[in-house]
């Protein structure tokens, strides 16, 4: 059986999840076998039917008040308990935060071989090989896992949500928890609202020391605001707190796979471009038309930000009117 | 207060990844390696909480006599010892095994790990580790402190920040804002020379993975420049060709 973890944010299942469990009704039908999808915490029973639309067979649900705030150990024996009483062959699980926190230690408890940052489909013709980024997407890694069951940590904005509708029966499962698997508390939990996770955004407009200083982010943030992306930048920017730190993106930074990513006053740096360069569009735009951006960018603006950002500004605005 | 510290031994981020062997080897000519960033983070935070409240910094890694280089490093930085499991390290799997056996062998109150590796990106081995040896876990810690026995921290959630508390031991993985990280000054290099550094063979060891070969990405088809003045053009572009917004 696969198993996924259909993780939940404020009760709401993310895009993320959506895309795991579509990820996991593909893995199923290529492994002739069927999808569950293990759902942790606190969700109505008419949000969890919703997972037999993109191709949950059943779907498992582990709720208590104690499960209300995500608790990696607890989560992760909770999920690994399902996946042993459903004989899993693989668990996948989508690799965002909490997600990675818990793919861990459901391997170990599983003695299940671990991937994370998985970007293709198992290939199962001889052995099970996937798809990594490594060197934060300088490069890939084709790894065959060899263990009975597998541990997929798959990477957001990769896969397609597909509606494949099953049966989506609905359950409920004890998790096999003590108060013992609390042992961590989360005292305060503060999450940015109204603001797109920069991992999760389709879009995202970044820019670098080029804008010279953090009063001139206004711009940045409003042609953000009417595209509906993130917000990223480079290194030094952070570093100099012009920008918080999680808007960081690069090597030593958060590394994104966004449909579009916009890099404004970047000179793209062999650091920047390493987190980035996944993105399926690039737009680099910068005063320097020796910047190496360029050559990793799809389309390109030779010239000064701030002539040429109003102009983009303006027709977004249009385009956004008129759709 | 006794912490391990877990160093991994990565091409510095300037590398231009290439490969040999028929693609199935990391090409390692004229690369320079350096301790994991995060590591270092790791490690400078493991020195200011015991320059507070007393105890011992451990640096471990897995790996084979060329890491010896970052190790001493780590020792230079300040890590009163280290220790070396003399291994290839094949996955993280693997890597979280051989940590754990020593860790078992010695009570650390505290265990660091860097988020993840620049190379290979697994960002397992925290959760790994806490689970083989049955203690909690704190992924990607903004900032760490310990007051009687119990951990505060902060880490990165998607799309937020949180706040928890724990007791100790625990396992936790160092992600950048914790501090800055030191640099080594002559008298922590001369001092690190006569450090211990311990090698430990490596015992029985099971294989979850195999790396069968890499690829590079494909080259970029070139760039379409759009002239400044009807820059105005890239939107149209962005909804018609691209179809990306
Ligand atoms: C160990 C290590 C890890 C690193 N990790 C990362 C990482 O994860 N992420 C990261 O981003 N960097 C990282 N770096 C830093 C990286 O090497 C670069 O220094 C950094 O990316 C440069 O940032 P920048 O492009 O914003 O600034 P700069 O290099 O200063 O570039 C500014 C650019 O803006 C352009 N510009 C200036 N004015 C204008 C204007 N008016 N209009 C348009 N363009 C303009 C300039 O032509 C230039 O190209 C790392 C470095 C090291 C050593
Ligand atoms: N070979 C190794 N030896 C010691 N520690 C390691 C090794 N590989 C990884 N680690 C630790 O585990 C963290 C996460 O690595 P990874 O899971 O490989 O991304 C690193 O930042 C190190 O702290």
């Amino acid at each position: 059986m696969i198993i996924v973890y259909a993780e939940s944010i404020d009760g709401n299942f993310k895009k993320s999840t959506l895309e795991a469990v579509s990820y996991a009704a593909d893995v199923a039908k290529l492994t002739n076998t069927g999808c569950v999808a293990v759902s942790i915490g606190d969700i109505d029973d008419s949000k969890l039917n919703e997972l037999g639309k993109y191709g949950a067979d059943k779907i498992v649900a582990v709720k208590s008040d104690a499960l209300k705030q995500f608790v990696a150990e607890a989560y992760a024996k909770a999920l690994a308990n399902v996946a042993t009483s459903n004989n899993a062959s693989v668990v996948v699980i989508s690799n965002t935060y909490s997600g990675k926190s818990i793919a861990s230690r459901v391997a170990a408890k599983l003695g299940a071989g671990v991937v994370s940052g998985v970007i293709s489909l198992p290939d199962t013709s001889s052995g099970f090989k996937v798809r990594k980024t490594v060197f934060s997407g300088k490069a890939f890694a084709d790894v065959d896992l060899t263990t009975p069951t597998k541990v997929l940590a798959i990477t957001p904005n990769t896969f397609n949500i597909s509606e494949q509708p099953k049966a989506g029966e609905v359950s409920t499962h004890d998790g096999g928890l003590t108060g013992a698997d609390f042992i961590s508390t989360p005292i305060e939990v503060s999450r940015v609202t109204g603001k797109i996770p920069l991992t999760e955004a389709e879009l995202v407009v970044s820019a670098g020391r080029g804008m010279k200083g953090p009063e001139n982010w206004g711009m940045i943030e409003e042609l953000a605001d009417v595209l509906g992306a993130a917000t990223a930048c480079s290194k030094p920017v952070s570093d100099m707190h012009w920008r918080p730190h999680s808007e960081h993106v690069g090597q030593t930074g958060i590394t994104i796979k966004p449909n579009l990513y916009i890099a404004i006053g970047i000179s793209g740096a062999i650091q920047h471009l390493a987190g980035v360069s996944s993105s399926k569009v690039i737009v680099a735009i910068n005063k320097d038309a020796e910047a190496p951006f360029f050559k990793a960018a799809d389309y390109g603006i030779v010239g000064d930000a701030f002539d040429v950002l109003p102009r983009i500004l303006e027709a977004a605005k249009k385009l956004k009117a008129a759709n | 207060m006794k912490i391990l510290v877990c160093i991994s031994n990565v091409p510095d981020t300037t590398t231009k990844v290439t490969f040999i062997d028929n693609n199935t080897k990391f090409n390692t000519t004229g690369v320079q390696f350096i301790i994991n960033p995060y590591d270092e983070l790791a490690l400078t935070r493991a020195l200011e909480i015991t320059e507070k409240q007393g105890g011992t910094v451990t640096a471990i890694n897995v790996g084979l006599v060329d890491a010896e280089p970052s190790i001493r490093k780590a020792l230079a930085i300040g890590a009163n010892d280290a220790v070396r499991i003399n291994a290839e390290p094949s996955d993280a799997f693997f890597v979280a095994e051989q940590i754990a056996a020593y860790a078992k062998t010695e009570q650390f109150d505290l265990i660091l790990t860097g988020r993840e590796s620049i190379d290979y990106n697994g960002g397992l081995v925290c959760g790994l580790l806490a689970e083989m040896l049955g203690i909690p876990s704190i992924n990607v810690v903004t900032a760490i402190d310990v007051e009687n026995g119990v951990v505060v921290a902060e880490r990165d959630i998607d799309g937020g920040r949180e706040k928890i508390n724990c007791k100790l031991p625990i396992v936790a993985s160092a992600q950048k804002e914790l501090t800055e990280p030191r640099i080594p000054n002559m008298r922590g290099i001369m001092a690190a020379r006569t450090k211990p550094l311990k090698v430990i063979e490596v015992a029985g060891a099971q294989k979850t993975s195999t790396t069968l070969g890499y690829e590079l990405p494909a080259a970029k088809g070139g760039v379409k420049l759009i002239p400044a003045e009807q820059a105005e053009q890239l939107i149209d572009l962005l909804h018609n060709e691209a179809k990306v917004i």
